[in-house]
């Protein structure tokens, strides 16, 4: 009778009985109709259905039609501010790549050239010797002379003004939120659902109204890439003045800060290195939109990738996908770089300015005498089409020989992955009752996290199922869920291996590095061809996308262990197998914790990716809304996806506070 | 400095309506917009060159397919030269219902879509093109995912085609499969081809896989209005859509404002046409043969004189 009684008490029994009421259900949901003739069992009733969409497209006709706001109208408003934009990032751009012009259109006239290939990649040498050494000079250098070399220059030029244009944007909004948020918690409060919609719900859904409210160009893709990329910055802004030792501020106050001086003298500077991540996720964001802000216009690498992989040329595709990982790497690397910086060593005035600033000068000569020099020789100007290189049909070649010779070896694979563990996921998932979903997922947060957060969840369940997407969402929790299963057993062991050898680590961080970058659609395209259009392709692209976090976080939470609890393993006489189980991967599961949190955020954010290759699930509704124009459908489709994330996010959250707590009492 | 570009843009500007055969109206930009496909964007190039000819100013723009439509009603674009009666004529007329769109007539081109199978198939399956000789050999495209049904790979959902009802109607034992775009289409043909392997797909003309890969488009019942619509029309009394697809005009559209800005404009990108043969040979140039899109419009403008200079001379 104990027994029985401790059994019902024991933590996993609330577990079991959920997994199997929902086995059951899902499993004799559709016998279970039939026999009651009740439809709404597996259906949510049509009547109920709350018609979101049509309102919402309703809506956004408005807001671009007629909205008035008494001495213009909101459309006016928001191209005001698409000009404020248009204008500097005209300006980058004929610097960098188009060159200065006068007129307009095919009447224009080239006044002036933009700076040549040999100037800018001095400067960028330039900025790695002065952020570090001549390695990272080196190394950026040579990712930039890439890019002349393999042909890919004035694309590249192109994303780069972009990327010019965008990060400081980015970074003062993010920052100025920031600092609302540090001084006014309601504001906090409200700002952060927002910020976290904004990270999830996929850019397609919201492409249509931007286009219309900003007009059509590269400065509608700039709005769409910085609503993208600017919510982190937000978020580690707050979190970076948070965290600035009270001491700190004690030491402003008594020397009598005002409320101006204490922001921009004490915690700004305090917060800096912090505030330096934020400014490199901003980096790496806007360079992760690329593919999708050439889709409206933004042109640029991302659209030579686009085209070339539209007219099946895979080594097209890889070089111009190369060159979006190589500027990453480039910019990633100079930004990081700026953060550890040591701050340099304030020279006597009587100097003179050459020998105070050596590169400065340096630099400016060299890019005024090319400037001059490029006017007469077209060489200097621009890197000599002869000169270029390109990997030919090298690519297609090996495709087509893989193709040939190990088809079937892949079919058979693949036919094994879908019998085993797809297709039986797939039926459990699309089997659950919409009813009895809401309730388990309900009765799950609040297990988790409490009654509040059993009622968000619940809530939000029932979003999803009131809005007539119901069977949808449960092919993406599918097929997400399939996807970050396989993703985390590859990457967390890899992350293991990465986290204790310092050569491994150097090889897997920069394969993942490149994973992250280079734009999916690059290997989506050669894995439709060894495993055909369907959910299988989708999942490998999926797994591909979202493996490096896991990787990620597995090995930061391993190295940062501290080492006298290694010590104390070793001391008291483990083996390595138990030092890794019973010692490291205990401490690590925070880390771990946050790991899975993020590969689930990036799983969910390549749906709209994999619906280019045809899976039917949300992302599929919000790439149908988009070529159909229907802003409505989208943003309700991209709504269950925030939703869904959301609740993940906060379950997995909670979970990883309380594994902290119980590793500090530990 | 100022001055002297001014002036150096008024002589050009002279210097460039003196050759010209009409008088411009406004030298403001005519927005052209281009998409992502080779097809598209020669053809969008080709009305600009001809446009400069005439001594307009032409600026080419970047949009979407559909999302373009929004532009378009605004004024932000002018012009689009390619919208096909079988995946835009929804979007289509929807724009001109708003009165700030209208349908500039016909582009000349002919949109074919219909089932297509590559020419190695022919040996295994007697009788092909006839869709009663593929239905008698489905399960040789069957795979793990469809057997015993053979396996059709249709377009994206969005492009419609009503190939689910299509094979419902007609009794075929075949699955139909859609992917999500048509990058992912003719990735799937591409390694089928090198195999040699079993594949029966949507294809659509003009475009360069015609030309790159041998095959033939599957023949079904010819369509009609009446089979679309009306079950008892057609092999199936009970179904609608026992017949094949409707191939359609392409169609160039533009902003309502435009002819009152650049009448002149206007009529040219009414009269200007281009044939199906025209567009294949252009796009293979282009994508298979690595001549540039500008290169291509140049010698397709130099070899028609004769055709260009009735539209721009009137």
């Amino acid at each position: 009778m104990n027994a029985l009684i401790r059994f019902f008490r024991a933590p996993w029994t609330f577990w079991i009985a959920l997994l199997l009421i929902t086995w059951t259900l899902s499993t004799w949901s559709f016998p279970l109709y039939k026999a009651l003739d009740a439809r709404w069992i597996i259906r949510f009733p049509s009547q109920l259905q709350v018609p979101l969409d049509v309102w919402l497209t309703a809506f956004f006709k408005w807001l671009q039609n007629d909205a008035d706001l008494f001495f213009f109208t909101f459309r006016d408003l928001t191209r005001f501010l698409s000009s404020l934009i248009e204008w500097p990032y005209d300006q980058v751009r004929a610097l960098m790549a188009d060159g200065f012009e006068s007129g307009q259109g095919s009447n224009a006239v080239e006044i002036a050239p933009p700076l040549s290939w040999i100037a800018v990649i001095f400067i960028l040498i330039a900025l790695g010797r002065y952020a570090r050494d001549w390695w990272l000079a080196a190394l950026v250098g040579g990712c930039f002379v890439y890019l002349a070399v393999f042909g890919q220059w004035d694309s590249a030029m192109v994303t780069l003004s972009s990327v010019i244009i965008a990060v400081p944007i980015g970074v003062a909004l993010g920052l100025g939120i920031g600092i609302l948020t540090y001084r006014l918690p309601w504001f906090d409060r409200l700002i952060r659902p927002i910020l976290d919609l904004m990270q999830t719900v996929p850019v397609f859904a919201y492409l249509v109204p931007v286009l219309v409210l900003f007009g059509f160009g590269p400065v509608a893709a700039l709005i769409a890439t910085l609503i993208y990329a600017t919510p982190p910055m937000v978020r580690i802004a707050s979190l970076a003045l948070k965290s600035v030792p009270t001491e700190v501020v004690e030491a402003g106050r008594i020397v009598g800060c005002t409320e101006r001086q204490m922001m921009w003298r004490v915690l700004v500077p305090s917060a800096m290195p912090t505030l330096m991540v934020g400014v490199n996720q901003v980096i790496m964001l806007t360079l992760n939109m690329v593919i999708i802000a050439s889709m409206i216009g933004a042109g640029g690498l991302g659209f030579d990738v686009l085209s070339a992989l539209r007219r099946l040329d895979i080594g097209g595709g890889i070089e111009a996908g190369v060159a979006i990982v190589v500027m990453a790497i480039a910019l990633d690397r100079l930004s990081q770089a700026f953060v550890r910086r040591p701050p340099s060593a304030i020279l006597p005035a009587n100097l003179g300015t050459l020998r105070r600033h050596p590169w400065l000068v340096t630099t400016l000569v060299v890019v005024v005498v090319t400037y001059l020099l490029g006017l007469f020789l077209p060489a200097v100007q621009s890197y000599p089409a002869a000169l270029t290189l390109t990997t030919g049909t090298f690519w297609s070649d090996a495709m087509e020989w893989i193709n040939i010779n190990y088809f079937d070896t892949f079919e058979a694979v693949k036919s094994f992955f879908l019998t085993v563990l797809l297709l039986p996921v797939k039926r459990f998932f699309s089997g659950i009752p919409w009813a009895w979903g809401i309730i388990a997922m309900g009765l799950a947060a609040w297990r988790v996290g409490g009654w509040r957060l059993g009622l968000m969840a619940a809530l939000m369940t029932t979003f999803i199922a009131a809005s007539g997407f119901w069977a949808k969402a449960m092919i993406t929790i599918y097929l997400c869920g399939v996807s970050v299963l396989i993703a985390y057993a590859i990457g967390v062991p890899l992350g293991i291996w990465a986290g204790q050898n310092t050569r491994v680590n150097s090889v897997v961080g920069a394969i993942m590095d490149t994973l992250q970058t280079l734009p999916s659609f690059v290997y989506l395209i050669p894995v439709v061809m060894l495993f055909r259009v369907g959910d299988f392709s989708a999942m490998i692209a999926i797994v591909l996308y979202a493996l490096a976090p896991a990787v990620r976080y597995a090995a930061h939470g391993i190295r940062s262990i501290d080492p006298q609890m290694i010590e104390a393993g070793l001391v008291s006489g483990c083996t390595p197998r138990q030092l890794l189980w019973r010692v490291k991967l205990p401490l690590a599961a925070p880390s771990l914790l946050l790991g899975l949190n993020q590969t689930i955020m990036l799983a969910l954010s390549m749906l709209v990716i994999t619906a280019l290759v045809g899976t039917r699930d949300l992302g599929q509704e919000v790439y149908i809304a988009l070529t159909k124009a229907d802003t409505g459908h989208g943003i309700v489709a991209g709504l269950c996806v925030a939703f869904i994330a959301i609740i993940a996010d906060r379950i997995l959250t909670a979970l990883s506070k309380s594994s902290k707590q119980r590793v500090e009492a530990a | 400095m100022k001055h002297s570009t001014t002036l150096v843009a008024g002589l050009l500007a002279a210097l460039i309506s003196t050759s010209s055969l009409a008088a411009p109206e406004s030298q403001d930009p005519i927005k052209i917009t281009t998409h992502d496909w080779t097809g598209q964007i020669v053809n969008s190039t080709i009305l600009g060159k001809l446009l400069q000819k005439a001594g307009y100013n032409v600026e080419y723009v970047q949009a979407d397919y559909i999302a373009q439509f929004a532009g378009l009603e605004t004024g932000d674009l002018h012009v689009a030269t390619e919208i096909w009666e079988t995946t835009g004529r929804e979007a289509m007329d929807a724009a001109v219902a708003t009165g700030k769109v209208v349908n500039m007539g016909e582009g000349g081109m002919q949109a074919i879509e219909e089932w297509w199978y590559p020419a190695y198939m022919e040996e295994v399956c007697p009788g092909l093109p006839d869709w009663k000789a593929l239905n008698d050999c489905a399960s040789e495209f069957a795979t793990a995912e469809t057997a015993p049904l053979g396996r059709y790979l249709g377009g994206p959902v969005t492009w419609g085609g009503f190939d689910d009802e299509r094979v419902k109607a007609l009794e075929m034992d075949f699955e139909v499969v859609h992917a999500g775009t048509d990058a992912a289409l003719f990735a799937e043909l591409e390694s089928a081809y090198q195999r040699k392997a079993p594949i029966v797909l949507w294809l659509y003309e003009p475009h360069w896989a015609p030309a790159k890969f041998e095959g033939s488009f599957i023949k079904f019942p010819p369509y009609s209005a009446e089979c679309y619509q009306d079950p008892s029309v057609g092999i199936n009394p009970n179904a609608a859509y026992d017949c094949g697809k409707p191939t359609g005009p392409i169609w160039k559209v533009s902003w309502a404002g435009l002819e009152d800005k650049w009448p002149g404009a206007a009529k040219i990108i009414k009269d200007y046409t281009l044939t199906n043969a025209d567009m294949g040979a252009l796009v293979t140039k282009v994508d298979l043969d690595g001549v540039s899109i500008d290169a291509a419009a140049d010698e397709w403008i130099a070899a028609n004189e004769a055709a260009w200079s009735k539209w721009l001379a009137q």
